[in-house]
Parts: structure tokens; sequence; C-alpha cells
């Protein structure tokens, strides 16, 4: 019988579709956690150490400027990613990531996936392979915002 | 939409219309000597009709007021390649003995320039005034137009007319018109009517068709028939006598011979998908490398119908909504805020090609070209569609590189 | 339903101008004499400034909202200029309506998803607002009683409201997407309330967030797979905006799972007589102003869009 948080893992799309007892494996890294708005669930420099995987509410990858105030990058909702750089050394954060409404979220703990992840290479690289299509996903979202898609009827 | 096909309604009933296969036989022929052709012009100039047909002008045939047939190019012959267009004058008694001209009778029905409005606005109304089309009240007969040319004009009257639910100053014009078409005895070296079906034996399109026999012992004559009530009516005015076997016998071998004589062929086989599956055909790059994009094939093809608008208004208030030729080859023809969509000569020479001879079919049901060889003519430098066409045909399925041909 | 070609263009009168964003206003226009023009929503208008020029303009009202007709209009060029600029009481000339619609009115119990970039929301409000206003789609999936069987008694009007007794506002089975490059370029944000009010799902998205804005950053493209509202599978999709951001949108919605038969976008090319007679509007086999502006996106078109023009 997978635990209630197997389960939880199992229904988000990162992991959505892996046998049961990978589903364990994740859970066996992961937590609860809930943010109020506002909270940060992590801060620009600090430790990269936690893979979130949002089950409600929205947050907000931003970086704060003197001058030019908090500047978005992106926001995130229920079923999406939070947080990759737990995955690369020198594993800190790049963004600050706050909650701007109440959030729940499961916390992977990276250092335990990166374990699971080394020991079990199978497991390792199909982690990888869909970390890399969030990845994908986000880097062509950046792309359209550089074109600019909104601006003009151009065709090419 | 019956009131938007004048020419359809003017068939006598059960005469062929451009849904009918063509009836090009002379079975019910008159033959007319040049005194009625004479007549002719006289009948239609007393019916009200503003009389045009073919005179020599500037070293060309072009359309223009006939007074009388001594206004007819005489005598005159035609000599075209690609890129080049003479005539040369020679004793011979016909009047038709070449092939088409620079103009076309487009521009009768669909002028160059017109005036699409006037108006006035003051005092919180606008006061409007008719354009041009409204205020011409003579209808034109144009004696001497080509088969290509009545069918070219049956193009636009789909084009125009019926499916862009009807431009009302082509129909106005279109409507009142009269056409007095002559078969063609001598295709030039750029036609190839014979390929597209519309010539050289006049099938339907025309009020009177004519063909002009000489040379041929029975003497200096015209077979004439009519296509349309009003046509039937102005025949039953003129001198003549019925066509007899010798007059049907020399026609015939007169059509086969200008067949036969075609400067051009375009195999039209499967030729609308043909382009449509080679929009990335490295011919493309090739010929926009010779393609000086000046718009000239657009200017006398006899079914190119774009137009632009341009709006004017005089210090006295009067406001003026002009309208005019445009082309495909116009940078500002594909402008969508931020520039044009067909930046390059070989997007702009595709979209001319493939429309004419293959998305033509998907829009109006009907080739946009007709094959009286103009564009080729009077191209600068002597691109041919025919030969274009058939390149792609040589090499259907190639693709060009990458990096496109710039 | 087109209107056919008549060259001259229909005094209205403006009779009520509104800044929508910096470069975009919208004009309501009211014919001097006459009925209203009759129109569908997605449909466009000629629209004259008079003694400068004509340029097509998507209409956004809706069918039956108001006698008035509501053009949303983005100073892009002079004749755009003219428009914008024009003051209330001033005359502009209107031909139409011209074009192909939404297809509004021959939807029976379909999802809707509308995804819209920048002022490409303009042609689409029309049709949002004949949605949210339609009773029917209101009462579907809230237990109200599908409709009657033939021969079934129909209940009158007061029994029926009766029975729906859902306290949270009427699911419509509506999303709408809407994408800016920035907060002070969308419009219609008090409609998107409303519409939201109404029970549609509205999510707003902008790629450069300034200080304040408390919405989505990020494309519109990523709002897709976050719909809750509507089934890929029900689904019809509506899309306007600038062609890369249509092509992107309707490559999103299919790896939604949605078919294509049921994507439809709302293509602009240079129209300048509406009716199919100056050429202008070419695409490949389309004539725009005839064949479009709405057109399925099906293959033809979606190569169509990616064909190199250069």
């Amino acid at each position: 019988m997978p635990t209630t948080i197997a389960a939880l893992v199992a229904a988000h799309p990162l992991f959505a579709g892996l046998p049961a007892d990978t589903a364990e494996l994740v859970a066996g890294c992961s937590h609860n956690v809930a943010f109020d708005a506002g909270e940060l669930l992590f801060a620009e420099g600090g430790p990269a150490d936690t893979l979130y995987l949002l089950r409600r509410g929205r947050v907000e990858l931003e970086l704060s400027s003197p001058g030019a105030g908090t500047l978005v990058v992106a926001t995130l909702e229920a079923n999406d990613v939070v947080g990759w750089s737990w995955l690369f050394p020198p594993y800190r954060w790049h963004f600050d990531a706050r909650a701007v409404q109440p959030v729940g979220a499961i916390a992977v703990d990276g250092a335990c996936l990166r374990a699971k992840a080394d020991a079990e290479p199978a497991f390792g690289y199909e982690l990888v392979k869909r970390l890399t299509a969030v990845i994908l996903d986000r880097l062509q979202s950046t792309r359209l915002a550089l074109l600019d898609i909104y601006s003009k009827g151009e065709t090419s | 939409m019956g009131a938007s096909s004048p020419w359809k309604a003017q068939h006598i009933a059960g005469a062929p219309n451009d849904t009918a296969p063509a009836r090009t036989d002379a079975a019910d022929a008159t033959v007319l000597d040049v005194e009625g052709l004479v007549t002719l012009l006289e009948v239609l100039a007393r019916r009200g009709y503003r009389v045009l047909g073919p005179r020599v002008r500037d070293g060309a045939i072009v359309h223009g007021e006939l007074s009388s047939v001594a206004d007819l190019p005489r005598g005159w012959h035609d000599a075209q390649s690609p890129g080049s267009y003479r005539i040369e004058h020679t004793d011979d008694e016909a009047f038709f003995a070449w092939a088409v001209g620079p103009s076309s009778p487009k521009r009768e029905v669909f002028p160059a320039r017109s005036v699409a409005w006037r108006g006035r606005v003051s005092e919180g109304e606008v006061a409007f005034e008719d354009g041009d089309a409204a205020s011409e009240q003579r209808p034109t007969a144009l004696v001497g137009a080509r088969p290509c040319e009545a069918a070219a004009l049956g193009v636009l009257d789909r084009v125009l007319g019926d499916r862009g639910a009807g431009d009302p100053h082509f129909l106005k014009r279109r409507e009142g018109a009269f056409l007095v078409v002559v078969e063609c005895a001598t295709p030039s070296g750029t036609c190839f009517c014979d390929s597209m079906g519309t010539g050289p034996a006049a099938g339907n399109g025309f009020d009177l068709a004519l063909t002009e026999l000489a040379g041929d012992g029975g003497g200096h004559r015209f077979l004439a028939r009519a296509g349309s009530e009003i046509g039937a009516e102005v025949l039953s005015c003129l001198p003549g006598r019925p066509a007899d076997e010798a007059d049907r016998a020399a026609r015939t071998a007169l059509l086969e011979r200008a067949r036969t004589s075609m400067g051009r062929v375009l195999d039209t086989a499967g030729l609308p998908a043909l382009l449509a599956r080679n929009v990335e055909h490295p011919r493309f790059d090739e010929v926009a490398e010779r393609c000086l994009a000046c718009g000239n094939c657009t200017l006398v093809c006899p079914t190119c119908f774009c137009s632009t608008v341009e709006d004017a208004s005089d210090v006295a208030g009067v406001l003026e909504r002009r309208r005019s030729w445009s082309s495909c080859f116009d940078l500002a023809h594909s402008y969508l805020h931020g520039g044009p969509v067909r930046a390059s000569t070989m997007s702009r020479y595709r979209q001319w090609m493939t429309h004419k001879l293959s998305t033509w079919w998907d829009q109006f049901e009907t080739s946009g070209c007709v094959g009286c060889g103009r564009c080729i003519t009077w191209c600068p430098v002597g691109i041919d569609i025919t030969e274009e066409a058939a390149a792609i045909r040589r090499s259907d399925g190639a693709r060009r590189g990458r990096r496109g041909g710039r | 339903m087109t209107a056919g070609c008549g060259l001259r263009p229909r005094p209205h009168r403006v009779v009520g101008r509104r800044r929508l964003a910096g470069d975009v206003v919208s004009l309501e226009l009211e014919p001097l004499e006459g009925e209203p023009l009759a129109f569908r929503a997605g449909q466009f208008n000629m629209l004259t400034a008079f003694g400068v020029g004509e340029v097509a303009i998507s209409i956004s009202s809706a069918p039956g909202e108001g006698s008035t007709l509501h053009h949303t209009v983005r100073d892009v060029g002079a004749v755009s200029h003219a428009l914008t600029a024009s003051r209330v009481g001033s005359l502009v000339g209107v031909r139409g309506a011209f074009g192909t619609d939404w297809g509004v009115d021959a939807l029976e119990a379909e999802d809707v998803v509308v995804v819209a970039g920048g002022i490409g929301l303009a042609p689409l409000r029309g049709a949002i607002e004949q949605l949210v206003s339609s009773r029917t789609r209101r009462r579907r999936r809230e237990g109200a009683p599908e409709a009657p069987h033939p021969g079934e008694h129909h209940p009158p009007r007061e029994a029926r409201e009766h029975h729906s007794t859902q306290p949270r506002p009427p699911h419509l089975h509506l999303s709408v997407l809407v994408g800016a490059r920035r907060p002070d370029q969308l419009i219609f944000e008090d409609d998107l309330e409303r519409w939201r009010e109404a029970g549609a799902e509205v999510e707003v998205t902008v790629d450069l967030a300034t200080p304040g804005w408390e919405g989505g950053v990020g494309v519109v493209t990523a709002l897709v797979p976050r719909i809750t509202a509507c089934e890929p599978d029900r689904s019809v999709a509506f899309v306007c905006g600038p062609e890369l951001m249509m092509r992107f949108s309707a490559r999103a919605l299919l790896d939604w799972g949605m078919d294509p038969e049921r994507i439809f976008v709302s293509l602009e090319r240079n129209m300048q007589c509406g009716c199919g007679i100056c050429g202008h509007c070419q695409l490949g086999p389309l004539l725009l102003c005839r064949d479009g502006p709405v057109v399925r996106y099906d293959r033809t078109v979606a190569s169509l869009l990616q064909e190199r023009e250069r």
C-alpha cells in the first residue's frame, strides 16, 4: 500500500505514470509543506536543497533589485515544479520563490533524491529526463517572451 | 447570383454559358464581306455604343476608339517572343492577322484608375456623389477581342462579379458591354491558349464571333456567329449569306493551323497540385534572380485584378476615394503593420505564379491564366511562365537548401 | 452572411471613445440613419477616417449588445491614427460586416477555450460576451435538467430557475486565457473581471511584470496545460493574436490534447476591400477577407503559416 505521501507524489505530473515502487522511493525523501501568502519557499543565493511539487496556490520566481523593486520572472501554479538548482552544483538558488497565495506542496529532499538517483541509474535517468522536459518548457517560454510574440503580426 | 452574372443573362436560351462545354462549331454561321464589317461598326455606333477596337499606336496594336474600319490594323502582323514585341506592315488584306497587343479588354470593364466615390463631409453629415462608373452613360462595344480575352472576361466575372459578392462598378460596365470576338488565325510566339482551352476558336462569352477568311479562293470574308440575344439582333441587321461547306472547311483549316502554330505549350495535367506541393522548389529562387519585380506581367495580364485605394481631399472639402490597379510585385501589396509579408522577389514571383496556375482554382474554381502569352512577351527579361512550370515539373519535389537563395 | 461589395461607407457617429491602453482606443459607433449594422462575432468592418483612408478593424461588441458598434483600434498607421484620434461626435465611415465568424451560434454543448494575445482579445470579445450571456451554457453540468426529450413538457422558466440551487456562480465551461507583454497593454480588464464573476475561468499573464502586478508572469501558451474549466476532448478553441502567438498557442492546444479540427484562429492580412475584389489579402488558397479572418487551424492553415515568405 502506498503511503499518503507516495500517492501524492504519484499524482503530480512530474512523477505521473512511474511504477509504484519508484513513487515510494521518491516519497521516502518527501514531506508535505505549506506556505502562507508572502512567505519565501527559498531565497536567492541560499543552499538549493529541495524540489517542490506544487499542489495548490501560486508561487512567483522573483529577483529583488535596488531601485527596480521586485522583478517577477515567472509564476507557477498547481502541478508545476519549483526548483531544480538542487540537482546541479554548487546547489544554490538563482531566484527567490515566494508564495503569493497560500501554497501546498510536497518538498522532496534534493540530496536524498540525488543519492537515490546515483544508486539507481535507471531511476536517475528517468528523473533527469522528466526534469529536463520541465526545463525545456521554461526555456521555450522564455524564448517566446524574448520574441515579444504579442507585438506584431510578422509571419516569420 | 443571377444579377451579378450579366453576361450569362444575355445568352440565348440554351446557348452555351461558361459551365457548358464550349460550342465552337459554325453550323449556322452567316458570311459577311468587308462591307458587312463596315456595317457592323455603324450598327454598333447607331445603337449608342462607344466602339473600341484594335488600332496601331506607338508601335503596338492596342485598343482605342474606332470611327471606321479604316482605323483597324489592316495588313499588320505582330512578332512576339519572350521579352520582345514588334509589329510590321505587309500588303496582306487581313484586318486581324496578329495575336494580342499589350492592352486587354480588362481595362474597359476595370479601368486602371477610377473613382470609387466622391463625397463631402459638412455639418456632421456626409453627402456622397457617384464615382466614375455611374456617370458613364455609353456602354462599350469592343470589336476584335480574342477568344482568350473573352475567356479572361469570364474569369473576371467570377472574381470581380460572382464570388466576391460583386464589384458594383465592374458589374455596371460589364452589363452594358458588347463583345465582338475574332477567332485567332495567327498566334504569336508566346501564345498557348490551346493548352489552356481558351482558343484559338471562340467557345463562349461573346455577343458576336467572327472568323476572318482570306486567301482560300473564297474572297476576303467573315464567318459570323451570335453568342447572345443581342448579338443575334445585331447580326440580323448585317448584310450576309448563310455559310456553306467551303466556308466552314476554310475555318476548320484555319483553326487547325492556328492550333499547331502556338509558340508555347503548358502542360496543365495536375498543374494546380504540382505547384501546391512545390512551393519550396529551388526554381523559385532561380527565377527570382532574373525577375525585376517590375510588375509588367500583372499590368498586361487580362485577369490580374488587384487594386488599391487611396483617399484624397481637396481644399474645398471634397473627398475622393481613388482606386487603381496594383500588383502583387509591389512591396506594399502585402503590407501588414510592421512590414510586407512578402519582402523578397522570390516570395512575390511565387505568389503571382502559384496564384495564376494553382490557388486561383481554390479561390475561383478556374485557372487564372488563359494562355494569352502577354506576361512572357512583356517581361523585360523574358521570364516564361510555361518554362517555369515545366522546369518545376521536370524536378517535381526538389526543395531548396536551408539557406534559400538570396 | 457577408455584406456585398458596396464601395461607399455608411456614415456613423462616434458616440463613445475610451482609451484602453497606451495606443489602443475603443470607439462606439452609431449609424446616422437606419438600422444598426448586422454582424456576427469575429467578423470585421472597413472603417473610413474621412479624408485619410480606410482600414479593416474587427468588431469587438457582441451581436445584440446594445445599439452601437464597438471597435477597438490600435494606432499603427495613418488611418488607425486618425481613427484613434477621432472625437465623440465626429463621423466615421463603416462598410461591412465582412468575413467569417467564430461560429458561436453553431456551438452546442462544447467547452470553449479562448486564447488571446495583446489586442487579439478585441475580435474575441463579442464571442465571449455571447457565451457568457447564454443561459443554456450556464446551466450545463450544474444539475439543471438537460434539454427535454421530444414530447416532454418543458418546465416554465421560474421552475427551471428554481431548480438550479447552486450557491456558487454557474460554471460556463469557458476558459479565457489572455497574454500581454506588460500589464499596461491589457485591454478589457473590466470585462475580464465580469466574465470571471459570471463563472468563466479567466487567466491573465504578462511577459514583464511591473510593480503592483499581481497576476501571472509567463507566456500565454503556458496557461493552456493549467486549464481546469474545460476538457480537451470536448472543447473548441478560438485563438487570436499575432501570428507567432497563434502558432504557438495552437501547438500548446494540440499538446493539451485538442483536435486540430476544433481550433480556430483569426488571421490578418492587408485587407483593403473586405469583399474579395482587391486581391491584397491572399494567403495561398485563401482570400482572407472572404474565406477568413476566422479559419480552422487545419493542416493547410498550419503549413501556410509556416511557409517561408521572405
